[in-house]
């Protein structure tokens, strides 16, 4: 039994392998046939915890935040909820528009899972429990993000609906100019860790997280990855008063559940990939001998991420489209270029010098955060005064 | 056959298939999407020799923002559901011998380079090391440093120039007194 705690998913694979081959079949196949199941498996686990968990704990949280009770009927503290709604949208008519491009308007909702669940591949949850460690991990990541797209624009052109495809049109916008950021942002952890495989990333974070090194970042990251996901403040494309509900308007029964689905699992990926990218992954006290542990410690970490997701889903209004342009070309990409900049040259000075290389990180970073919050404050001064000249004129004239 | 040639006999087929479909599909929009087909195929053919990084950026680049641009492009044109155009204009006749022509004469020009029959080497580096390498080579002196440059100040000017048609007009005299 000690072998199974210090060792579980070698274990787990050691004794796949001797029962197969003790059928018949070949190593090989054995192999392949694991890493199916075990990518059937994970799905299967993620997207159910996603599609039932997450969205009660969405609505009940959501509920308290707003001085409401949330679903309390379904089974204890309406816990089934999730499951009676997905009855429900079983059970629905399957509609398809009139004039609707039938293959395009099917293939989205499958696309719009895939490019969800496909970013579970390289997410390491304990020591050796990832799908696979790709080397170019975080390129992965934006890649394989960016089918999510394809996917939206291609629901909202091929429900021949004019509110579906305006909300195709902002998500397009909103989506490939976010990605500016976050790249950048994710330039900083891969000079730290010296990899862009995930694996490495988390294992070079054994006695510092990234987000200690980097906040900047970290801030960077998340921000653009909420923008990514298009939840509130930054759900410009389904804005249900501006747009009735954008891309997905159309879609009905399962077909608006599997778009539902990926949403609630693309904030639970980007919780993860937070979690994992600058607090550490599965980093923790005994996890490395222990790597059970390393999945509590994983799970811990994204929960609260999540949980912070979800405070600022349910706080924060809707901004304007030309804000959301805004903030990102004027604030984030400039900021996130500077912090690449200043954390090279302070992380190689650090290096030559000899400083530590955290004090030097953290003091650029600060330096950074310094000047960015002097030139906000000059930017607001001069808006209020062209804002009070305006009221000035209207009054006077 | 090993699964890897079985993979790459099926990914050429899907590929050369909706890379055909590209010219042949009469909907604009039902086209770019076949081109979003072609270039994942071209993705997979990059896994199978072992280009990982190659084979990530062609998705990141060719999917995530040439073929959306191209797709945003042709929802901007007029007609594009109709599918009524003609697929071919009265030269194709002259056209198709042409490209079977290019087509033939460049087989025959690839086959005489060395190593075009040799069969691909599996790599002896390790995964992670082909990363370092393509990124030295990049500012390597004696490697890429230059093109890398050159196209880096080309990507600039394109930006500033984006920028430049994207600037609202100067205030007119009028305007100004106003």
């Amino acid at each position: 039994m000690d072998v199974f705690f210090r060792d579980p998913f070698g274990w787990v694979s050691r004794t796949w392998n001797d029962l197969l081959t003790g059928l018949g079949l070949s190593s090989e196949l054995a192999t392949l046939l694991l890493q199916l199941v075990g990518a059937v498996v994970l799905t299967g686990i993620v997207l159910t915890l996603s599609g039932v968990f997450l969205t009660w704990l969405d609505r009940k949280l959501s509920a308290r935040i707003q001085d409401r009770l949330g679903p309390n009927r379904v089974g204890p503290y309406g816990l089934l909820q999730s499951v009676a709604d997905a009855i429900k949208l079983v059970t629905k008519e399957d509609i398809t528009p009139d004039g609707a491009d039938k293959v395009v308007y099917n293939l989205a909702p499958l696309l719009a899972i895939m490019s969800v669940a496909g970013l579970w591949a390289v997410v390491p949850f304990a020591p050796q429990l990832i799908g696979t460690d790709l080397n170019v991990g975080l390129l992965y990541l934006v890649s394989i993000g960016s089918i999510g797209t394809l996917s939206i624009i291609m629901a909202g052109w091929a429900s021949n609906n004019k509110y579906a495809l305006l909300g195709a049109f902002r998500t397009v916008a909103q989506l490939v100019s976010y990605e500016v950021p976050m790249v950048l942002a994710l330039i900083i952890p891969t000079m730290l860790a010296g990899s862009m495989g995930m694996g490495d990333i988390v294992a070079r974070q054994r006695d510092v997280w990234f987000i200690v090194l980097a906040p900047l970042a970290g801030l960077v990251f998340f921000i653009s990855s909420l923008a990514e996901v298009g939840r509130t403040p930054f759900d410009l494309m389904e804005a249900e008063s501006e747009i009735v509900a954008g891309f997905n308007i159309e879609y009905s029964g399962m077909k608006f559940g599997m778009f539902y689905v990926a949403e609630f699992l693309h904030a639970f990926t980007i919780s993860a990939l937070t979690a994992t990218i600058f607090l550490g992954g599965w980093q923790g006290p005994g996890a490395a001998a222990f790597p059970l542990l390393g999945l509590v410690y994983f799970l811990i970490k994204t929960a609260t991420v999540y949980f912070i997701l979800t405070l600022i889903r349910f706080t924060l209004p809707r901004i304007r489209i030309d804000q959301m342009n805004d903030l990102n070309w004027k604030f984030l990409t400039p900021l996130a270029l500077a912090a690449v900049i200043v954390t090279a040259v302070a992380d190689k000075a650090a290096l030559e010098v000899g400083w530590s290389r955290t004090g030097a990180l953290l003091a650029a970073n600060g330096a950074v955060l310094l000047v960015t919050v002097l030139l906000l404050g000059r930017h607001a001064r001069s808006l209020r005064r062209r804002l009070e000249a305006r009221v000035v004129r209207a009054t006077g004239s | 056959m090993t699964v890897v040639q079985i993979i790459f006999v099926i990914t050429a087929i899907v590929t050369f298939l909706a890379a055909i479909m590209v010219v042949a599909s009469p909907n604009l929009i039902h086209a770019a999407l076949w081109l979003v087909l072609t270039l994942a195929g071209v993705a997979v053919l990059f896994l199978l020799l072992e280009a990982a990084f190659l084979a990530v950026v062609q998705v990141a680049i060719y999917i995530g923002a040439i073929a959306i641009l191209v797709i945003f492009a042709v929802m901007l044109t007029r007609q594009v559901s109709t599918g009524l155009a003609s697929q071919v204009n009265r030269t194709w006749w002259l056209a198709a011998p042409a490209a079977v022509i290019l087509f033939a004469g460049l087989i025959v020009l690839f086959s005489q380079v060395a190593g075009f029959q040799a069969v691909a080497e599996p790599l002896v580096k390790e995964p992670a090391t082909l990363v370092v390498d393509l990124g030295r080579a990049l500012v390597d002196a004696q490697g890429y440093v230059l093109p890398f440059e050159v196209a880096s100040v080309l990507l600039l000017a394109a930006m500033i120039g984006a920028i430049v048609i994207a600037l609202p007009p100067a205030p007119t005299v009028e305007e100004k007194g106003a």
